[in-house]
C-alpha cells in the first residue's frame, strides 16, 4: 500500500515538475510548482515528517506561491512562444547538462546506497511536532533567532528595493 | 518501508528537472520558481536521510532551509519587480547591463 502510495506521488511531483518547466503561461507554472509542493509534503508524510509536511504546505504551498502568484498578476507578463517551437543549440546543451548531472547523481547514489549503516524500525520515529520543537528550541535556538533576524532584514530590503524611485532618463540596457 | 533509494532518485530527477528548467526558460519569474524547486529536491533527501537515521537535525535543517528560501523569494521578487519597471519585460535576455 505504501508502495502505490509513493509511486503515485512520485509520478504526481515528477509531472508536475516537467508541466512546470513546459507550459507556456506563467500562472500555470505557478500552480503546477503548487501541485507539485504538495505532493511533496505527502512523500514527507510517508518519511513521518509530519511537522515537516504541514510547514510545506503552510509556508510554500500557501505564503511563498501566493507572493510569486502576486507578482505574476501584478506584471501582467505575456505568454512566451513555445519552448519547442525551434530547435536551438542552448536547449540542446541545456537537456544534455541536465541528463549529465542526472546520471552522476544516480551512479554517486547507487554506489554509496550500500555503505548506509541499518537503522533499527524503532529509531526512526522523529518528526513529530515534539521531537523537532524539542531540538529546535534548546540546540537550535541561536540559528532560530538568527533566522527571525534574516526574515525581518529580507522584508526591509525588499521594501527598499521596490520602492526605489527610477530617475527620469536613466536608461538601463 | 520503501528503500531510501527510491527517494534519492526521485530527489536527484527532480534537482535535474529544476535545472533543466533554468537552463532553458528566460522568463525570469519561472527561472526563479525552478530554483525553488531545485530546493524543494534537496529539502526531500535531506528528509529521507533524517527518516532513515531516526535523526531529527536534518529536519531542523530543512526547517530553516524554508525559512531562508522565503526570504530569498521575497528579496528576489523584489528585484524582479525592481527589473520589470526599468524595462517592462522580464526576460533576462534584456537583462544584459552587466554581461561581458
Amino acid at each position: 500500500m505504501i508502495t502505490y502510495i509513493f509511486v503515485f506521488l512520485a509520478v504526481l511531483a515528477v509531472a508536475s515538475a516537467l508541466a512546470m518547466v513546459i507550459s507556456k503561461n506563467t500562472v500555470n507554472s505557478a500552480l503546477f510548482l503548487v501541485l507539485n509542493m504538495v505532493s511533496l509534503a505527502g512523500l514527507f508524510l510517508l518519511l513521518k515528517a509530519q511537522f515537516l509536511a504541514v510547514i510545506q504546505i503552510l509556508v510554500y504551498a500557501g505564503a511563498i506561491m501566493v507572493l510569486f502568484l502576486f507578482v505574476i498578476m501584478l506584471l501582467n507578463v505575456e505568454d512566451e512562444e513555445s519552448l519547442f517551437s525551434r530547435f536551438r543549440v542552448k536547449y540542446f546543451v541545456a537537456f544534455l547538462v541536465g541528463i549529465a548531472v542526472f546520471s552522476q547523481l544516480l551512479y554517486s547514489i547507487g554506489s554509496f546506497s550500500e555503505m548506509l549503516p541499518e537503522v533499527a524500525p524503532e529509531m526512526t520515529e522523529a518528526g513529530t511536532v515534539e521531537a523537532v520543537g524539542e531540538v529546535l528550541y534548546s540546540q537550535y535556538l541561536l540559528p532560530f533567532h538568527i533566522i527571525a533576524l534574516l526574515l525581518t532584514a529580507a522584508v526591509n530590503g525588499a521594501l527598499m528595493i521596490a520602492q526605489h524611485k527610477i530617475k527620469p532618463g536613466a536608461s538601463n540596457d | 518501508m520503501i528503500s531510501i533509494d527510491w527517494f534519492l532518485a526521485l530527489s536527484a530527477l527532480l534537482f535535474c528537472v529544476g535545472m533543466i528548467g533554468v537552463l532553458v526558460r528566460k522568463n525570469a519569474i519561472v527561472i526563479f520558481m525552478c530554483v525553488e524547486l531545485m530546493l524543494n529536491a534537496v529539502n526531500l533527501s535531506l528528509v529521507s536521510f533524517s527518516s532513515h537515521y531516526g535523526n531529527v537535525d536534518g529536519q531542523i535543517l530543512v526547517f530553516f532551509a524554508l525559512a531562508v528560501a522565503a526570504a530569498e523569494a521575497v528579496v528576489g521578487l523584489a528585484i524582479i519587480i525592481a527589473i520589470f519597471r526599468n524595462n517592462l519585460s522580464v526576460d533576462i535576455n534584456n537583462v544584459n547591463l552587466m554581461r561581458w
